[in-house]
């Protein structure tokens, strides 16, 4: 009796352990087919368009009669907004992860984080349109000169996007680091400022470096809202307030349209897709480095 | 947990007998296409289905050439069109056993537009668009100084439909000389409300769509005269208008607008009873969403067209045809 039912209980085991290490292996598998499908479209896509013409050609009209596939206007177009969306949210997303960490009483955080994280959790093509709607006249008030659609608000409310991504990340590292330094900097004499301006911070940095770096690779893959607010034209400027493409939104306007399957132009897309896989990866590589290099050791 | 459990069963049981009677009672009649006729279709759909209760039309607008695929594909029953079918759209739909019925529905004064502060521009002329679209221009022509001396050394901006519009295809033809020709440096969007809302934001901006965009939006944009430097077509710039459009002076960019309705759809009796309302509210309608209607009697003879089934395109699916009057094509049509 006993030992039939330690045998049921092993098949169990056995069948749990198996159903675990399938569910893990799917996501693995999926990451490898998407690999294998990008690579295999964008191999057949370099076979049409030399390599170098797609790195240095400076016009992306792969649609028209006069066909440039130069990736340059839409990577530029990816960049400008993904600045933008840094330089907003790097230091209102560093500055409330401060408050929130070293400063805010216990109430306070409890009230503000969560209210901090429902930004998160706006649709993004919310976003979009409270770009192209709200935010673009609000600026045009400032600058006559800007266009309906621009890399401008689309990168501002990006970037509003991001800061509860980088504040919430940076809190916690910030909030991992031992009491014992914050007591002991207490104890020579230091006020909160120098407290968590020179102890929490540096003994944070490698969290944080990981919050920015995340939120930069969120603002390279962000779609919905430069599709709607930054217009739809790939040019080759850094000039904020004029329409340009971003890589994704060209795909999103190719898989939308109707651009039959299999030829040239639908291939572009596997060759943006690519682009922005490996741009991801190499930041990801970078804040590995990165992250090593000022990790501090606490023991 | 037995209520919750309870409140579950009764809530699936409602929402099951709900979705069985909306499916059962709904006929649905699918049209895409382009989005220069959506506005027409779109009007006559919303009145059909006031009078026709349980029949549900849906208008997408995926562009003329979009449109096309999907009705050659047998997907949709009606298809929006800006000019003719073409020759590879023929194809297509033969491949699929698809025959069809082509029915004009209104003139369109194709419109270029303008800023509402640009003070610049009171007119172009053919050459001057084809300067500012041709292929050749891509990246060379950027200034508004490059277009005419005398306009500012200011950034152009240009705004228009996408390589899948059907406005596309006819403007190119008509300005550059051949369909698909144009530069592709601009901002290209098959919906033409972006492109309203890109112009009307934009003080150097310029762009082209149908006539119903602008008439909906008049206090937005300012409208440019063209002149096409024939006088047989009227002496200096001319306003798309339903004048100008009607006797033919608004030249080369007035062009008739289409529905096309495959025959397996004609055998529905919503599609004939669709069909037979578009025609008959066409006339008020077609003027009241900005376009120009037809003579009533090309209407009749479309609708004759159409209850004869006669398929094929007047225009030898040759694609978009330059210059066609109001006159000539009432004599096609018959």
């Amino acid at each position: 009796m006993l030992y039939k039912k330690r045998i049921i209980l092993k098949l169990k085991e056995f069948l749990i352990e198996r159903g675990l290490f399938f569910c893990s292996l799917l996501s693995v598998l999926t990451t490898l087919g998407i690999v294998l499908v990008l690579s295999f479209e964008t191999f057949e896509f370099f076979k049409e368009v030399p390599i170098w013409k797609f790195l240095t050609d400076t016009q992306w009209t792969p649609l028209f009669v006069n066909k440039h596939f130069g990736i340059l206007p839409l990577l530029c177009g990816t960049f400008l907004t993904t600045l933008i969306a840094i330089g907003v949210a790097a230091p209102i997303g560093l500055v409330s992860a401060v408050y929130l960490s070293e400063y805010a009483s216990l109430k306070t955080r409890n009230i503000v984080k969560p209210l901090m994280e429902i930004l998160a959790a706006v649709p993004t093509v919310v976003y979009g349109y409270f770009a192209l709607l709200f935010v673009t006249p609000l600026l045009k008030q400032i600058i006559p000169n800007l266009s309906g659609f621009n890399s401008l608000s689309a990168g501002v409310v990006m970037g509003i996007m991001i800061v509860p991504l980088i504040s919430s990340l940076s809190e916690d590292a910030m909030r991992a680091v031992p009491m014992g330094l914050r007591e002991g900097a207490y104890a020579v004499g230091s006020n909160r400022l120098q407290v968590a301006l020179r102890i929490v911070l540096p003994a944070a940095l490698s969290g944080i470096t990981a919050a920015f770096i995340l939120g930069i690779s969120r603002a390279i893959g962000e779609t919905m809202i430069v599709a709607i607010a930054a217009g739809q034209q790939p040019r080759l400027t850094l000039n904020p307030l004029v329409p340009i493409q971003t890589i994704t939104a060209y795909i999103v306007q190719i898989s939308l349209g109707d651009t039959p399957h299999g030829t040239l132009e639908y291939r572009t897309i596997f060759a943006c897709g690519m682009s922005l896989f490996i741009l991801t990866f190499i930041l990801n590589i970078f804040s590995f480095k990165l992250k090593k290099r000022f990790q501090e050791i606490y023991e | 947990m037995k209520k919750f459990r309870g409140l579950v069963i009764a809530c699936g049981l409602v929402l099951g007998f709900f979705t069985q009677q909306a499916f059962a009672a709904t006929k649905l009649i699918k049209v895409d296409g382009s989005s220069t006729v959506f506005p027409i279709t779109e009007a006559v759909a919303e009145e059909f289905q006031k009078a026709n209760s349980g029949i549900k039309v849906m208008v997408g607008i995926s562009g003329t050439g979009g449109g096309f695929k999907r009705f050659g594909r047998g997907e949709i029953d009606i298809s929006d069109a800006s000019r003719p079918i073409k020759p590879k759209e023929v194809d297509l739909a033969k491949e699929n056993g698809i025959e069809y019925i082509e029915l004009p529905v209104a003139y369109d004064g194709l419109s270029v537009l303008v800023n509402l502060k640009n003070t610049w521009v009171d007119h172009l002329t053919v050459k001057e668009l084809k300067k500012i679209w041709e292929p050749s221009s891509q990246g060379t022509i950027t200034k508004w100084s490059q277009i005419r001396t005398g306009f500012p050394d200011k950034e152009i901006r240009l705004f228009g439909p996408g390589t899948d519009s059907g406005t596309f295809d006819y403007f190119t033809e008509a300005i550059c000389g051949k369909s698909a020709a144009s530069r592709g440096d601009y901002t290209a969007s098959e919906d033409d409300n972006v492109l309203v809302e890109g112009i009307a934001s934009d003080a150097q901006a310029l762009g082209y769509f149908g006539l119903a965009y602008y008439e909906q939006n008049k206090d937005k944009l300012k409208i440019v005269p063209i002149d096409d430097e024939n006088d047989a077509n009227g002496k200096g710039p001319i306003e798309p208008s339903s004048q100008s459009v009607m006797d033919s002076t608004y030249q080369p960019l007035a062009r008739p607008i289409f529905i096309y309705i495959s025959t397996q759809a004609a055998k529905k009796e919503e599609v004939q009873k669709f069909v037979e309302f578009y025609l008959k509210n066409a006339p008020e309608l077609v003027a009241e969403v900005g376009y120009i209607p037809l003579p009533k009697e090309a209407y009749a003879a479309a609708l004759e067209r159409f209850n004869k089934r006669i398929t094929g395109s007047v225009f030898g699916g040759k694609g978009a045809k330059m210059g066609v009057k109001m006159a000539d094509l009432l004599r096609m049509e018959k």
